[in-house]
């Protein structure tokens, strides 16, 4: 017989034995990390909800995934947490309305099929950010890996906006059936964004480049369009959100928009119509 | 380009028993019959016409044969008239070629090789008219071992115990999308789980809101690869969760929806906007290993604060045994093999009728793996893929599954005459279709109705076999190969299998 571990639920203490980890005071509940399994931090973080708090401030985290996860609540409460230190992977994965404030970096899976609330990241982020999210709004301040915004979709008034300060890996927005994304390569020093295969397969929503990229390193799902007045607009907004949320850096609106723009816009809404016999 | 194809099939009319009602010109989405110029006569282009019988069954004077085209090319083993025609096809279109529903090969059906047992003198028979028999079934995860308290007449169950889900009867409805089917067929699976006392699945389509409080509690909903209509009240409102990673049907594929079936109300429950391509990728983009596969499964049971299990489906192919090991040992509660006989909306008939395997041997690999391993009690498998009967049932049970799902029987209980062309959304019969003048020939109470009976025609044969066998319970025949023996199987087929030639 070969041993069988679930590492993920083995040892997980009881509600009981986590509540010294917490210190609740009225609304605010603040968490010591350090000590908690990924499942410990979360049934903690659920409990200190029900027990009323509504702002969570979270101590010395370390890899604990999955952060924000657990608050699906049907009278619809939103809360607020903020991270110090690196959450683990799927960082406010299908997260429902909350909001979310990391002073570090976050690993993959940022807003892994997120569905409405906020990621504030001050630093940078893995893989896979805001995979098949379909509402809210995630902002990172530095850099991007792989897969970012993979098939990111919207539906009506739900569009939703991932604004990125650095540079993404390869296959940016791939798949990608909706949703905004900005990405401002603040960080580049003339040199080309690091994205190949952007956009590949996109076959909704736009995104927007500021800095340079080359001709191969866009998809062939996506064709470069004029920027209209509406885009500025909208890009204005984005950017000025972008600015506040990061105040450490001191950026500065007017100068990130008199940057090189480009609107990314799939050709068609069905990239793989034609390649079947009936 | 001038079509080089042959008619597939030909439209008959018995002129005699024909009064011209015209019911065939309503009843045919493929434009076989028409008036003629002043309405006397209809006139029939059976090269249009695809096999659903449809205008046959409707057909008020039953006038109407329809059968294969008899003409064909000069007989030949090798080059049939279906490779012959699907070279032709793809010279003059130049595309994958898609079929619907599961492979029609001719290759080996296991079910069809093996036998069950019954008792006789040595070990008595139950008679499931009077006397008690166990059909209900507990999927989910089981503890190592269950620690119980008993004080004076109470038995508390110490053992943290793992969410399970109770159904009346081991037979359970396969994932298929709103969208793949008319909302009146989804509706109709619906319905008639609840009513009977089982689950149905979603597919990757979502879960229509106004259905999530009724049928909610007895909807496993899917997650697959394009995560589409997956919000936090979807998995929340359910009985469990499935992660699609592969189906029978099309194994290490993905899936397109094409635009034009993107309906308003399809886009609403999908969530992406009216028209667009429905593109569910190859793999899911964050599971690239058992790692990742872990990781989705607790990010599930984290948004559902663990109250529901989680189902891994995958495709049964080479390394089935080894790859189920892994998803039990990733968190998974429940495994659903899908064998290569599984069905589907549309796939490259390629894949479909190339890849994977029989889901008879691969049930019974993994059943063996897991046994091997000591896990088995970890997560529960059910079998699915071309369940055809419920001697399947029963001989599925028997290699090891926990319970079966069916897609296909349950469409043609529906109506589904197995047509193949549900890609083309042109369906008669109002079940794979969104055109609302097709989709509104099935009646969602009757189609439950039919399903019910169904189920409860299949439970009752059930219980007969398992009479038969002197066995009272479904969970004693879970695995129990003893009561199997193979006819015409070769040596390494009984050994995968795990069961003895007949007379042995």
């Amino acid at each position: 017989m070969t041993l069988f571990v679930d590492s993920f639920l083995e040892g997980v203490r009881s509600i009981d034995e986590l509540l010294k980890y917490a210190r609740i005071e009225g609304d605010v509940a603040e968490i010591d990390a350090s000590d908690l399994k990924h499942k410990e931090l979360n049934d903690l973080m659920r409990e200190c909800v029900l027990r009323g708090a509504r702002r969570l401030i979270l101590k010395n985290v370390c890899g604990q995934r999955y952060i924000g996860t657990r608050l699906y609540f049907k009278n619809n409460v939103k809360i607020e947490i903020e991270i110090h230190g690196t959450p683990g992977n799927d960082l406010g994965a299908f997260l429902s309305g909350h909001r979310i404030v990391v002073y570090g970096n976050a690993q993959d899976g940022v807003g892994n099929t997120m569905d409405s609330g906020e990621i504030i990241v001050h630093g940078r982020a893995g893989d896979v950010v805001a995979m098949a999210m379909r509402g809210g709004k995630i902002f990172i301040r530095d850099n991007v890996g792989y897969r970012t915004a993979i098939h990111m979709k919207e539906y009506k008034e739900r569009i939703p906006l991932l604004v990125i300060g650095g540079t993404a890996q390869d296959f940016l927005g791939e798949y990608m059936a909706g949703g905004r994304v900005v990405l401002l390569g603040l960080n580049l020093k003339n040199e080309k964004h690091k994205s190949h295969y952007i956009g590949t397969g996109m076959h909704g929503g736009v995104i927007y480049l500021r800095g340079k990229v080359e001709d191969y390193q866009l998809g062939k799902e996506v064709g470069v369009v004029e920027m209209e007045q509406e885009d500025w607009k909208f890009l204005e907004n984005v950017i000025e959100e972008f600015c506040n949320h990061f105040s450490e850096k001191e950026y500065d609106k007017d100068e990130i928009l008199a940057g090189n723009f480009m609107k990314l816009i799939p050709v068609t809404k069905r990239p793989y119509g034609k390649i079947y016999a009936y | 380009m001038r079509s080089h194809l042959l008619p597939e099939f030909i439209v008959e009319r018995i002129e005699e028993r024909c009064d011209k009602c015209g019911v065939c010109i309503k009843q045919c989405p493929w434009e076989v019959f028409r008036w003629n110029d002043d309405k006397t006569d209809i006139l029939i282009d059976y090269t249009k016409c695809v096999g659903c019988q449809r205008c046959v069954v409707y057909c008020p004077n039953k006038a109407l044969i329809v059968r294969p085209y008899p003409g064909s090319y000069r007989p030949n083993a090798y080059w049939t008239k279906e490779i012959i025609s699907d070279i032709k096809k793809q010279a003059e279109q130049g595309g994958v070629l898609l079929v619907g529903t599961g492979s029609d090969r001719p290759y080996k059906v296991y079910f069809d090789h093996i036998l069950l047992n019954a008792s006789q003198v040595t070990n008595p028979s139950i008679d499931p008219l009077r006397e008690p028999m166990e059909l209900r079934t507990f999927l989910g995860r089981k503890p190592d071992k269950l620690e119980i308290e008993i004080n004076g007449d109470d038995i508390d169950i110490r053992t943290e115990l793992h969410p399970n889900l109770v159904v009346e009867t081991p037979i359970l409805f396969a994932g298929m999308s709103y969208g793949a089917i008319s909302y009146n067929a989804f509706l109709a699976l619906a319905m008639a789980a609840k009513e009977f006392g089982t689950l149905f699945c979603t597919g990757e389509g979502g879960l229509p809101k106004e259905m999530r409080e009724e049928y909610g509690p007895v909807a496993i909903v899917q997650c697959a690869s394009g995560r589409f209509g997956v919000d936090p009240e979807y998995l929340n409102c359910a009985a469990a969760i499935e992660i699609k990673i592969g189906q029978g049907a099309k194994p290490g594929i993905g899936g397109h929806l094409p635009g034009e079936k993107v309906t308003a109300e399809i886009s609403a429950t999908r969530m992406i906007p009216e028209g667009t391509d429905a593109l569910s990728p190859a793999p899911h983009h964050d599971i690239y290993s058992i790692e990742d596969l872990s990781m989705l499964i607790y990010a599930l049971k984290e948004a559902t604060n663990y109250e529901k299990p989680v189902f891994v489906k995958i495709a049964a192919v080479h390394n089935v045994a080894a790859i189920a090991s892994g998803i039990v040992r990733a968190g998974a509660d429940v495994i659903v093999i899908d064998g290569f006989r599984g069905g589907t909306g549309a796939s490259p008939k390629v894949m479909r009728d190339h890849v994977g395997i029989p889901i008879e041997l691969a049930i019974a690999a993994v059943d063996q793996r897991l046994r091997e391993e000591g896990i088995r009690h970890k997560c529960s498998i059910i079998a699915s893929g071309g369940i055809r009967c419920s001697a399947d049932v029963v001989k599925a049970i028997a290699l090891g599954a926990d319970a079966v799902y069916i897609g296909t029987a349950a469409l043609i209980a529906l109506g589904c005459t197995m047509c193949q062309k549900c890609y083309t959304g042109k369906c008669a019969w109002g079940i794979c279709t969104q055109d609302p003048n097709l989709a509104k020939r099935l009646n969602p109470k009757e189609g439950a109705k039919r399903l019910v009976n169904l189920l409860r025609a299949w439970s009752l044969e059930i219980k007969d076999m398992l009479g038969g066998m002197g066995i009272n319970a479904i969970e004693s025949l879970r695995g129990n190969r003893e009561h199997l023996r193979g006819i015409g199987l070769e040596e390494w087929e009984l050994r995968v299998l795990g069961i003895k030639g007949a007379g042995e």
